[in-house]
């Protein structure tokens, strides 16, 4: 025996109860092991889980127990809790804006449409994605517009000043990604053109666009751009808004498409070549349907971004959800509402923007399923 | 008898509910070269990984040079200065010159001179043949040029042991024979050396014991002629047929 | 990179492909050219309709307007290009303000997410995902609206140690004022500079000897003497001043107005969520192998982030950081939206209602940012080309 000192046990490895049968017990003891193995991580712990704990308790009972969720003002709400009665009251404009109340039906049935073309486009199983894709920005934007204008055929003129709200954040949403990835993407392709004057002209654009604040691309197309129009139109605030939005995310979904042109390894354009594809078809039937793939993360993060810039036009004038709200909020019956109803839009964006962001997660996932078989 | 310079004593190891390390004995003297070899997923590399703590390990004890290893503790790097790596990705740093690479571990952990450890390293590099790379980068080698530097730079912090990782099987063919050469070397000068490698050929030449792994246990040790030609068990002569073909 | 489609070797420069490039080119210029003639005749005619011209005249005319907030002297009787300054100095101290704050912060979250403390990493997680999931102005409104609205007025204001205050019309701290001011900034600047220097030739004369040597103290040490000196030997009067209540408000010392808070404030908070994004994912660019091989020589976890994870992870993380930073900068013109002075909101938004010159103030005002941002887009190259892994 050359040892003398006995050889204690372990080698250092936190304390798992790794052979214990219920799965439940082993999750909950790595999830101790993990949280309070060493003292300082018990400290890190509990000084997280007090901060938590604070924050809570300080919403929770604000939001849900103390809340007042009916009434016909502000005074109604006793109690010190949230004033969900204003968010209730002034639902239908929080939804519609000034749309006349009669004539919602219209904005309902154009909301269903946009549904329907959204379910045909993302859930995977459904066929046809192509016609989706078609009907989505060809037949829903014409429809759209149509329908919640008005004007003919016995149905009332609404003008676009009146569409306000969650309407209208769609409206500027739908179109802005409708429209933008189709240009985004002839820019990028322009931009890795040879042709010396196509390129510069994409590449001038999209550094154009990407350095300057949205803002600034707004108030060109709502103040200067007038300016270059005959003189005496009056251009729609909206539709002015609607071609802002359009160039900026333009540039954008440019990037994100180049990106995923680039990560298409060369030898495809190789192959392509050997066969004897030109630059088109390529293009058409090689390149950008392996760049899809790539690009959905880019695509669907500047959607994200996207719809959350759409809260901008606010200070160009138009009613979208953030600004009805704040509308809402400086009625005198109402006044002192500004927590409840930024809740409420936070609420609606946080839904949208983490709902876009675990589908896109779930469509990575299924690309990578769809690899590995 | 001198004691050995590592002892690993009813090692176990578990990955969840596998049971990846199977009551593993094994000692080494110093001077000692071993050749760990096995099908894959035997636990060969989680072995030798948990020798300089890179894996933590439940039950057991792993001893160098008398020290205990254990992951969390304060003497790791201590001990970890002792033991020097081979990786079968070389990871060699990208961003340092491969001078420098050689040459970081001397001076931030020895305290040595910043003369002294670049003409040390320069030494360590003729050796390996790779002198006149010294002041290129990494990703401007070749796989067996990186691996040979790998060499030194595991050689530049006098360790008394070194463990190879399979140290050539993510190169090319024909660079797998400059870093085995260099391998030979290294085992002449009396270097203890713990090598997992499928390399027989290697193993015949410079081994003192073959120690077959299956199912992440010992399955068998012996001398390498005694193994190869006779191999004792079922599972090593299988092993001995698929790699010798 | 730029994947484009080679050309056949044997193609003559009359070949289809030539002609049909030059067909789309021409097409191009053709198409922007009618487009520039129709606008340009619009944009004449529609000038004198207003009685307006193009021109930059407009700038040296009297603004006739008062701001609230300025870091420069400025009066209602100064000219736009006055006003224009000002819009630029407050975007820009707005903008500083959140990169520093939203740096700090975004390191700690990036850096938590990587603990091994299960909640600590947890808790940011759910902070990014919640935080960037809302719009910029949504958080901009609810820290101006909401939360500072709810803090007291001056007379009940919290106190800080009775030297600074918060309160609803803003955070008082205490001032440092100077009648050198020039001398103070120029000898701080000096001493960081002489600090570095030393802090460098010491580091490296322990590196060459092998003697440990603790660099930080006469560094440190620099740093505050020579200030100190030199405001002692030139006889500057420094004078100390601690914001104090008198009536309904405070005298005395700086504010910071609400405004800026809440700027600030929003803009730290949601963009540390983004910057938080980029720390993780550069520290994880840096391949477990090279933690290993750190290891495996000897470096604890302090070294081998100091030598080898943080000079690759830097690497790949200022590109997307600056980006992140020149988001920051634009998203700065949110400010028109709760009344802060910026740029846009001084000059894209006041002038044109004053002067209708929305052609040269809108140019102006995406000029000044366009230029920032090639600027910074520039030095990010550079600093690429610099730093490059060197490879075959």
């Amino acid at each position: 025996m050359t040892q003398a000192a006995a050889l204690p046990e372990t080698g250092g490895a936190r304390p798992s109860p790794l052979r214990a049968s219920n799965p439940l017990t082993r999750l909950l003891g790595d999830l101790r092991g993990r949280m309070f193995g060493t003292r300082r991580d018990a400290l890190l712990s509990l000084a997280v889980l007090a901060i938590l704990g604070s924050i809570a308790s300080a919403i929770l009972p604000w939001a849900l127990v103390n809340a007042t969720w009916t009434g016909a003002s502000r005074a109604d709400c006793t109690g010190g809790g949230a004033c969900w009665a204003f968010v209730a009251s002034k639902a239908p404009q929080f939804i519609y804006g000034f749309y006349p109340p009669l004539e919602r039906w219209r904005p309902d049935i154009a909301f269903s449409l946009l549904l329907v073309g959204l379910v045909w486009l993302m859930v995977p199983r459904i066929p046809g994605k192509a016609y989706a894709i078609a009907f989505i920005a060809l037949v829903l934007p014409i429809t759209t517009f149509l329908l919640l204008r008005g004007g003919f055929a016995g149905l009332p003129l609404v003008p676009s000043d009146q569409w306000g709200g969650f309407m209208l954040t769609m409206i500027l949403a739908v179109s802005g990604i409708t429209f933008s990835l189709p240009f985004g993407v002839v820019f990028a392709l322009g931009r890795q053109s040879k042709l010396p004057l196509i390129r510069w002209f994409c590449v001038g654009f999209i550094e154009l666009c990407r350095g300057v604040p949205f803002l600034t691309v707004l108030f060109m197309a709502i103040v200067m751009l007038p300016f270059f129009l005959p003189p005496g139109t009056k251009p729609d605030p909206l539709a002015l808004a609607v071609g802002g939005i359009i160039f900026y995310e333009a540039a954008y979904m440019a990037e994100v498409v180049r990106g995923g042109l680039q990560a298409v390894p060369k030898g495809q354009y190789e192959a392509a070549m050997a066969i004897g594809f030109g630059y088109w078809r390529t293009m058409l039937h090689i390149i950008l349907p392996q760049a899809v793939r790539k690009v959905v993360p880019g695509v669907v993060n500047t959607t994200i971004s996207l719809l959350k810039n759409t809260t901008l036009v606010m200070v160009v004038g138009l009613f979208d959800l953030l600004n009805i709200v704040s509308a809402g909020v400086s009625d005198p019956l109402w006044a002192g509402s500004q927590a409840e109803g930024y809740f409420i839009v936070g609420l609606v964006f946080w839904l949208m923007s983490f709902g876009l962001s675990c589908y896109s997660r779930a469509i990575e996932a299924g690309f990578a399923r769809a690899d590995r078989s | 008898m001198t004691p050995p310079l590592i002892r690993l004593a009813n090692l176990n190891k578990w990955y969840s509910d596998f049971h990846v390390l199977k009551d593993i004995d094994l000692e080494v003297r110093q001077g000692e070269r071993i050749v760990v070899c096995g099908p894959s997923g035997s636990g060969k590399s989680t072995m030798i990984r948990c020798i300089n703590g890179l894996e933590a390990y439940e039950q057991g004890a792993i001893t160098v040079g008398g020290e205990l290893v254990a992951q969390n503790d304060d003497n790791i790097e201590k001990i970890r200065q002792r033991v020097g790596m081979v990786f079968q990705n070389f990871n060699l740093f990208p961003h340092l010159s491969i001078l420098d690479n050689l040459t970081l571990g001397p001076i931030k952990l020895k305290h040595v001179p910043r003369a002294a450890a670049e003409a040390r390293a320069m030494e360590l590099l003729e050796r390996v043949h790779i002198g006149h790379q010294a002041r290129k980068f990494p990703n401007q080698l070749s796989g067996g040029q990186q691996q040979r530097v790998a060499i030194a730079r595991a050689l530049a912090m006098d360790p008394d042991v070194m463990l190879f990782d399979e140290p050539t099987s993510a190169l090319d063919p024909e660079m797998v024979k400059e870093v085995l050469d260099v391998m030979i070397e290294l085992a002449r000068t009396g270097m203890t050396m713990i090598c997992v490698t499928h390399e027989m050929g290697f193993a015949r030449a410079v081994a003192d014991r073959v120690v077959f792994m299956a199912d992440g246990a010992i399955a068998e040790v012996g001398g390498p002629d005694a193994f190869f030609s006779a191999p004792k068990t079922e599972r090593a002569r299988q092993f001995i047929q698929q790699v010798i073909h | 990179m730029t994947i484009s489609v080679p050309d056949h070797p044997q193609r003559s420069p009359l070949g289809r492909r030539r002609i049909l490039g030059w067909l789309y080119q021409g097409l191009l210029v053709a198409g922007v050219a009618l487009i520039a003639y129709v606008a340009i005749g619009n944009l004449y005619a529609n000038l004198a309709a207003r009685g307006l011209k193009l021109g930059f005249d407009f700038l040296w005319q009297e603004a006739g307007f008062e701001i609230a907030f300025h870091l420069i002297p400025y009066t209602a009787s100064d000219n736009y290009w006055r006003v224009f300054l000002i819009g630029i100095t407050n975007t820009l101290l707005v903008t500083v303000l959140a990169i520093a704050a939203s740096t700090v912060l975004g390191f700690a979250i990036g850096i938590a997410q990587l603990s091994s403390n299960w909640t600590v990493s947890r808790a940011a997680r759910i902070y990014v995902e919640v935080v960037r999931n809302l719009p910029q102005l949504l958080h901009i409104l609810i820290w101006y609206n909401v939360a500072l609205r709810a803090l007291p007025p001056p007379r009940a204001a919290h106190s800080l140690g009775d030297a600074a205050y918060l309160s609803n019309r803003g955070i008082y701290i205490p001032s440092l004022t100077t009648d050198r001011p020039g001398l103070l900034a120029l000898s701080i600047l000096l001493a960081l500079i002489l600090a570095l220097v030393l802090f460098r030739s010491l580091t490296s004369y322990a590196e060459r000897t092998g003697r440990t040597v603790n660099a930080w103290l006469p560094a440190f040490a620099v740093l505050v003497a020579l200030p100190a000196l030199a405001i002692v030997l030139s006889g500057a009067q420094v004078s100390f001043s601690v914001p104090h209540l008198r009536g309904f408000n405070f005298v005395g010392g700086w504010v910071i107005v609400p405004e800026v808070v809440a700027l600030v404030l929003a803009m730290a908070i949601y963009n540390a969520a983004f910057i938080g994004e980029l720390v993780r994912a550069s520290i994880e660019s840096v391949n477990k192998g090279q933690r290993e091989a750190s290891a495996a020589i000897g470096f604890g976890w302090w070294q081998t982030l100091r030598f080898i994870v943080i000079p690759q992870a830097v690497r790949v993380l200022l590109p997307p950081l600056s980006n992140q930073y020149l988001n920051i900068l634009k998203g700065s013109s949110l400010a028109v939206a709760i009344g802060y002075p910026d740029l846009v909101g001084v000059f894209t938004g006041i002038s044109i209602n004053q002067t209708g010159r929305a052609i040269e103030i809108v140019a102006m005002t995406m000029g000044v940012y366009l230029a920032i941002s090639l600027l910074i887009g520039a030095l990010i190259n550079l600093f690429n080309r610099m730093t490059r892994i060197v490879e075959r």
